[in-house]
Order: structure tokens, then C-alpha cells, then sequence
């Protein structure tokens, strides 16, 4: 399953970050999420739920998550414009010459302890 | 009450994987060893075209598979039995993806002395696999006519990280809606650099023009 592998990812950073900074306990994780970025907030929530439980640093550790919105850069008129309502199409000139400027992040922002 | 304390780390959860896959396509560069990922949704046809296309080149290289099925070890079998080659399955542990970890571990039980390429049959799934950098040299992607012209514009990712795209199955494309121009177009615009071959892993049709690409990709990475 997609983010629960992901949520492996994220107990092998946040443990080793806490370890380097001599924390026993980490009481919240949060992560940047993109709205594109292919991650389910909500699965996400749950996996890490039951995966963090099993790590004795991070028992009963919250996760927070930032949904950041995606923007795509259109390069022929120089706009932005928002990806999930008009994707790969630019709304101001119809062109498809367009790239994602955010939204695809899966990212760990930052540990509360 | 104590302190709350917050520590930014700032970082992508890809970050370690990029990292290990980097290193990994750095050693095999030094020794020599191409490395192909093959990625698609289950049934495109990957096991076909990998049996196809091995018997076509493996009297002029070594050639290795890896197969990573969640939990069986059929495809590995089937090919051994098809064409002759070393095959392994690799255990992804119920992943939906192999990373540059499992991958690594994967070569060294194939012994990256006694082949020139090494093949590796991902997880049959268009997202997750497109996320994780396996080291790979290069990404192949098979999309089959069944599926329809339009996954471009729906897995915009996997497309993007692809190198070729082998459209499969091109022999029941009379029994399809499936229009070649307009799939060729919906995957130019996620990946320009795209190179698109049509393919019938059944009757073997378009498959030597891959065959020919992988040889020279190989010969080219092994600087001869
Ligand atoms: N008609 C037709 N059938 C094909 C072709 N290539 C593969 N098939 C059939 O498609 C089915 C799936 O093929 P596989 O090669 O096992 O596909 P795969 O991608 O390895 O499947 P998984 O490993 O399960 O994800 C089999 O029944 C094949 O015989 C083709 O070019 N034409
Ligand atoms: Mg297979
Ligand atoms: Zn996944
Ligand atoms: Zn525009």
C-alpha cells in the first residue's frame, strides 16, 4: 500500500533526526503535502498511526499535514494558474506548453518535541 | 511545563532513495552494468516483451533478471524456463515499488560480475514505482491498446520519468478505440524527449527495433 510505504520512509527520517538531536520523544510530525503529489492525506494519517504506535519515540505522535496548493507556470502568455481545476491546458491562452510550479511535494517539514 | 521545541528538517521523503539510487548508477557505470527498469500497469505485458526481447539479444550480452513480484515467484520462472537466463525474484516485502535499496541487494545476488544488463520487472502500478529512482540507466514504460490512449494524461508522473514507451499489444488494435496519433501527442506533452515504439510482444512485431535500442544503449554505457 502507497503510504504506508511512504510512512516507513518518514520514521526512518524523523527517528534519525530526533537521534541526532538527542530527543526521546516526538510529539508531533509535520509534512507538506502537494495537492498532486499522488498522497492521500487521510491514508497517510491512518498508516502513520499505526506504524508510529509501534516506535516507542513516536507513541501517540501526532501528524499534522500542510496540503499545499498546486500551481502550474504556463510558458508561452507567463501566467499561473491553478492545476486541479485546469491541469495541463492554461486557462489564459489554451496553450499545453505548461509546467507544475508546486504541488507534487511529499515532504517533512518539521518535528515538534 | 516543558519547552515546546520545534526542529525543521525541510525535506523530501525521496530524498534518501534519490541519494542510494545516485550512488548506485555510479557503480554500475564503473563496472559496466546496464540496468533497464521496466515499469507498467499488471497485465501490460511485461514478462512477454522481456522474453521476446532477451531471446533476441542474449547471444550478444549477459543478460539478468529481476523480477519483483509481491509475492510470487511465476514471472521469474516463466522466463528462466522461456529463455535460458539467470532470473531471480526480489521480495518487496508487500511494497507497491522497489527502491534503490532492494534493488541494490537484488544485484548482488545476481553477481554484477557475470552480466552486461540486468533487466528488472517492477511492480505492476503506475504510480509508486514512477516515484522511487531505482538506479536504473534507464526507464521503459509499456503501456498496452487495452488501456486505453489517454494514460499520459492520467499518470502524468510515470510518463514523465519514462525514457521509451513501448505501446503493446498493437495486434488487437482493430478490436480497440485506440488512436496511436492522439497517444503519441497526450505523452509528447508530459515527456518530449519520449521515444515511442509500437510493439506486439505476441507475435513479435516491433520488437526488434527495441532490441536494437538496448543493444546500442548497452554498448554505449559500457563505452564500446
Ligand atoms: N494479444 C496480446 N496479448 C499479449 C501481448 N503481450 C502480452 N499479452 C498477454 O497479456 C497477458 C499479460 O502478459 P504478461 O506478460 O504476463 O504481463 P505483465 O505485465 O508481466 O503482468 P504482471 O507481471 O502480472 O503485471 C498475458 O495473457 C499475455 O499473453 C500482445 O502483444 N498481444
Ligand atoms: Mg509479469
Ligand atoms: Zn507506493
Ligand atoms: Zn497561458
Amino acid at each position: 500500500m502507497h503510504e504506508l510505504g511512504i510512512v516507513f520512509y518518514i520514521i526512518k527520517d524523523v527517528k534519525q533526526v530526533a537521534e541526532e538531536h538527542h530527543v526521546e520523544h516526538v510529539s508531533t510530525v509535520v509534512m507538506d503535502i502537494g495537492e498532486v503529489s499522488t498522497v492521500v492525506p487521510h491514508l497517510l494519517t491512518d498508516c502513520w498511526r499505526w506504524a508510529a504506535d509501534k516506535e516507542d519515540m513516536l507513541r501517540g505522535c501526532e501528524m499534522k499535514v500542510n496540503i499545499i496548493r498546486a500551481v502550474t507556470w504556463c510558458d508561452n502568455c507567463k501566467k499561473e494558474y491553478e492545476t486541479v481545476k485546469f491541469g495541463k491546458t492554461c486557462p489564459h491562452c489554451n496553450s499545453g506548453n505548461t509546467w507544475l510550479l508546486r504541488g507534487n511535494e511529499v515532504e517533512i517539514n518539521s518535528i515538534i518535541i | 511545563m516543558d519547552e515546546v521545541k520545534v526542529i525543521e528538517i525541510k525535506k523530501s521523503v525521496f530524498a534518501d532513495n534519490d541519494k542510494a539510487a545516485e550512488k548506485l548508477r555510479k557503480e554500475l557505470k564503473q563496472k559496466g552494468v546496464y540496468l533497464l527498469n521496466v515499469m507498467s500497469s499488471p497485465g501490460s505485458g511485461k514478462t512477454t516483451t522481456l522474453i521476446q526481447t532477451i531471446n533476441r539479444i542474449k547471444d550478444r550480452v549477459r543478460v539478468a533478471v529481476m523480477e519483483a513480484d509481491i509475492d510470487s515467484d511465476v514471472d521469474a520462472v516463466k522466463i528462466k524456463e522461456a529463455t535460458g537466463i539467470p532470473s531471480i525474484q526480489l521480495h518487496t516485502g508487500g511494497m507497491c515499488h522497489l527502491d534503490a535499496e532492494m534493488t541494490r541487494q537484488g544485484l548482488d545476488n545476481v553477481g554484477m560480475e557475470a552480466v552486461d544488463l540486468v533487466i528488472l520487472e517492477n511492480v505492476g502500478n503506475l504510480v509508486c514505482p514512477a516515484e522511487f529512482d531505482t538506479g536504473s540507466c534507464r526507464n521503459v514504460m509499456i503501456l498496452s491498446v487495452p488501456e486505453g490512449d489517454d494514460k499520459a494524461l492520467k499518470y502524468p508522473l510515470m510518463f514523465s520519468v519514462c525514457d521509451v514507451v513501448l505501446v503493446n499489444k498493437t495486434d488487437v488494435l482493430p478490436y480497440f478505440d485506440f488512436d496511436m496519433e492522439k497517444c503519441s501527442k497526450n505523452i509528447h506533452a508530459r515527456n518530449s524527449q519520449a521515444k515511442i515504439i509500437p510493439i506486439s510482444a505476441k507475435t513479435g512485431e516491433g520488437v526488434g527495433a527495441f532490441a536494437d535500442w538496448l543493444l546500442r544503449e548497452v554498448m554505449r554505457w559500457k563505452g564500446r
